[in-house]
């Protein structure tokens, strides 16, 4: 196991210094200098612990659904449906935050569990649909994101119309969000919330669960050869229905940090990027939980200095996007790294 | 005598293995030679060079004497080379000279000229005594039949060299000796076959020289006629391997299995199996012999759990199972060995050791609160290995897929038996392992029936039954033929009723 984890490590570093390579080569094509393009780039992610914090906050949706991805792909299950269980989620927690009214503890904690049950069911279906007719969980999930997409499209302007605008949400009350003060002032006021803990703590479970419980085991042993598990009597279609709520309650968790957390309202017409990153998130994560955990951190460096660095060069964001979308290349390639990894540790052992 | 093909000094090396290592290999002309060797042994690397699918690193191939390079297998078939494979690659809906002109159609102007190749088909057929009607559709025809649509294939793009990838694994002992004959009238129009095989019984029956390799080594070649069995088996193993499994004498005692008018579907929604009644007592190996596809999955399934009965009961010493669920029949002490060990007998992405728990996994000691507990399962797994001699390089904690094919059987063997079961249900056992590892894994079941247990051994090979079984089904169509004593039995009676022909009918 130990390993596994080193080589995906490494794979992992290589894949991502060779996307730096290539947005350097980008950056040189139109004529701009990388070093400082670079510089303002890490700058603008890690430079003040504001933005520090801003990094961090972007990064916590990343960290969830993410995991979600992992989750359900080691459980062999691929979960494209990450943006609508993490939409639905926040729409989920946005409707209670702005229903109830209860003492801040007690509505987050309700919040969180709406976030969380809205994301399950929305993984329960596709789950439901592959055990009982076998309907492939990519069709099924591309299915249900579009189905939240509407939902939030109807629901919101209906019932939860902004002040101003009819495409969004009211934004929700300071009680009902995850930013708290002594956090946002620790951070110099970023949007950092307490969303972090929520995917710190997951991580942590997931990883538990995955690696150390029966429950991991069985689930994981559907993922690898589905008929052996039933053939030592485990019940496969039980499992296939838990890993999805599971993935979907973590992408769904991931849409209450960003919805109540990161921001304050929600918008009708966007499916959140953020679902789909998770797929990246995970591949250059080795689908491990805290593999998830480092790409997410390092995707939301990239997301949250790409202003910076647009605003003091003349390199435009976009950049940091190709940079992304290539280290995701690398990742999905990654068996050409190993490969290749493996025969230069051999070269260099040969030679000594 | 002149040779048709030789292969000279051929080295083949895959990274981190030498597959074929300066391996010799003579072919006469009008001679039936068997390829001897193990799994894994370099057979098929050997004949994929010969067919073009590899290139040798080093040595030369000669046809007729001529040197030669076969880069592809186009080649292979222009020099008169063809290969009748193991698993038929046939187009099911087509018929067979459709099946046979496929790549090489004649043509009327843009129309199929189906007509006259259906008479060359029938004509090839006649002349090799191969009995094969050129209208039927393949899907409809015998697992024999269709073994000799290929034979055909290879015919019709004229053929001089055949070679025969196992050949005899699908077929009936009669549709063997249909074979074998058929395989004697090619010689007799002046064909070459090689025969690839590890049934050392086929190599005495037709075979006239024999070429042994072993590790990617070349052991020798020999005269057929002069070697003995067991010499042929420890020339492919390099050790002596004993043949007949040692049974003590044993009266059966209660039933342990009690299968009453069991019906089942098949995966077609058809019925597979036919209201059998079977019962397997008390040290005693009931052997199901019959050819695949005859109801032993749905036989095998319905007493697992995996598949539902459609009527019919079935009892585990006395508590009636046939609404259990898998796990449940399992703590019922129901062991089994499946046919499939790649679909279902192994997570070949789990370590050996995750493997080992697989069906108790969830018990103490090796977990308890839900919580694996991986000291108790690595120790447990570490003492099956040893006990059950798995070889693993890198130990229990490897993953299944790095171990060799019989080490994965014998983890399986393994895992089931230390269950310490009332009855164990083996589907194939030993199928495609070497002789050293058959031997061993026959070993472990009789001792099972020894200390008293029941044991049900599905096999589609007959020599296994008839070694093994104390009582033999046969199963043809779904329904038992007959159950009958094994030592009250000949093979051909047995060979006989798997066709369908009841004891007492004339066949």
């Amino acid at each position: 196991m130990k390993k596994f984890l080193d080589k995906s490590f490494m794979t992992a570093l290589v894949a991502v210094f060779l996307g730096l390579v290539a947005g350097a080569v980008l950056m040189v094509l139109i004529g701009s200098n990388p070093f400082s393009g670079y510089l303002y780039l890490f700058r603008g992610g890690l430079m003040t612990i504001e933005r520090v914090g801003n990094t961090l906050a972007t990064a916590t949706p990343l960290i969830l659904t993410g995991l979600s991805v992992a989750f359900a792909f080691r459980t062999g299950l691929f979960n494209i449906g990450a943006a609508g269980q993490m939409l639905i989620g926040g729409l989920c927690a946005t409707a209670v935050g702005l229903t109830l009214v209860l003492p801040k503890p007690l509505l987050l904690t309700v919040m969180v569990a709406a976030a969380i049950l809205g994301g399950a069911a929305w993984g329960l279906v596709p789950g439901l649909l592959k055990a009982k007719f076998n309907v492939h969980e990519v069709v099924a999930t591309i299915m249900m994101n579009w189905i939240s997409y509407w939902t939030v499209y109807y629901v919101v302007p209906a019932y939860y119309k902004g002040a101003y605008l009819e495409t969004e949400s009211r934004k929700i009350p300071d009680a009902a969000s995850l930013k708290v003060e002594w956090l946002t002032d620790l951070f110099g006021g970023s949007y950092i919330n307490l969303g972090l803990f929520l995917a710190i703590v997951s991580v942590i479970v997931i990883a538990f669960i995955i690696d150390r419980t029966t429950f991991g085991y069985e689930l994981k042993a559907v993922g690898f050869n589905r008929h052996a598990s039933e053939y030592a009597g485990i019940k496969a279609n039980r499992s296939i229905i838990i890993s999805m709520m599971i993935a979907g309650a973590l992408a769904g968790l991931g849409g209450a940090t960003f919805y109540v957390g990161y921001a304050s309202n929600i918008q009708i017409g966007v499916l959140p990027t953020q679902g789909f990153d998770g797929i990246a998130v995970s591949l250059l994560g080795g689908n491990s939980p805290w593999g998830v955990f480092g790409a997410a951190l390092f995707f939301g460096m990239l997301h949250s200095g790409k202003g910076f660095m647009n605003a003091m060069t003349r390199i435009p964001p976009e950049i940091a996007d190709t940079i992304i979308a290539t280290i995701i290349y690398f990742s999905a390639t990654s068996i050409l790294i190993e490969r290749n990894w493996d025969k230069l540790k051999k070269r260099m052992g040969g030679a000594k | 005598m002149k040779y048709v093909v030789e292969m000279l000094n051929i080295r083949k090396e895959f990274p981190g293995v030498v597959a074929n290592d300066d391996i010799s290999l003579q072919l006469k002309s009008g001679e039936i030679h068997a390829l001897l060797g193990e799994n894994g042994a370099g057979k098929s690397t050997l004949m994929s060079i010969l067919f073009g699918l590899y290139t040798p690193d080093r040595g030369t191939i000669k046809v007729r004497g001529k040197k030669v390079n076969i880069t592809n297998p186009n080649i292979a078939n222009e020099l008169g080379i063809g290969m009748v494979h193991q698993h038929f690659k046939l187009v099911h809906n087509f018929t067979v000279t459709e099946n046979i002109i496929l790549g090489m159609e004649m043509k009327k102007g843009i129309v199929l000229d189906t007509k006259s190749a259906a008479i060359k088909v029938k004509e090839l057929s006649e002349r090799y005594g191969l009995n094969v009607d050129p209208y039927a559709k393949v899907e409809d025809i015998s697992v024999g039949m269709q073994q000799r649509v290929e034979i055909m294939k290879m015919l019709y793009r004229n053929a001089e060299v055949l070679i025969f990838d196992e050949p005899t694994s699908v077929l009936t002992p009669q549709e063997i000796r249909e074979l074998m004959g058929i395989m004697r009238n090619l010689i007799a129009e002046g064909k070459s076959i090689i025969l690839i095989t590890h049934k050392l019984k086929e190599i005495k029956a037709i075979a006239d020289r024999c070429t042994v390799i072993r590790r990617g080594k070349l052991t020798g070649t020999v005269d057929v006629a002069f070697t003995s069995e067991e010499r042929l088996a420890e020339m492919m193993v390099g050790r002596q391997v004993s043949f007949s499994v040692q049974k003590e004498e044993r009266q059966p005692g209660e039933v342990v299995l009690d299968i009453r008018n069991l019906s089942v579907l098949s995966s077609r929604k058809v019925l597979g199996l036919k209201d059998v009644s079977l019962q397997v007592r008390e040290g005693e190996v009931l052997g199901i012999a019959g050819v695949d596809g005859n109801g032993q999955t749905e036989l095998v399934e319905a007493i697992t759990g995996m598949r539902k009965a459609q009527s019919g009961r079935i009892f585990l010493r006395g508590t009636d199972i046939t609404d259990m669920s898998v796990r449940e029949r399992i703590k019922a002490k129901m062991a089994y060995i499946p046919a499939d060990r790649h679909k279902h007998g192994l997570i070949l992405d789990y370590s050996i050791e995750n493997n080992m728990v697989m069906k108790v996994y969830y018990q103490q000691p090796f977990s308890s609160n839900g919580l694996l507990n991986s000291d108790a399962i690595r120790g447990y797994a570490r003492r099956v290995m040893e006990q059950f001699d798995v070889r693993s390089g890198q130990g229990p904690g490897a993953s299944a897929r790095s171990l060799s094919g019989g080490n994965q059987q014998k983890t399986i063997v393994g895992r089931e038996i230390d269950q310490n079961p009332e009855v164990l249900i083996a589907v194939q056992p030993t199928r495609g392992l070497d002789v050293g590892a058959i031997e061993y894994i026959h070993k472990r079941i009789v001792e099972q029936r020894d200390n008293g247990k029941a044991v049900l051994l599905v096999s589609l090979e007959l020599d296994e039954i008839l070694n093994l079984s104390d009582r033999i089904a046969v199963i043809n169509g779904g329904e038992i033929i007959d159950i009958v004593d094994a030592d009250k039995v000949t093979e051909n009676e047995v060979g006989l009723m798997m066709a369908g022909v009841k004891r007492g009918e004339t066949a």
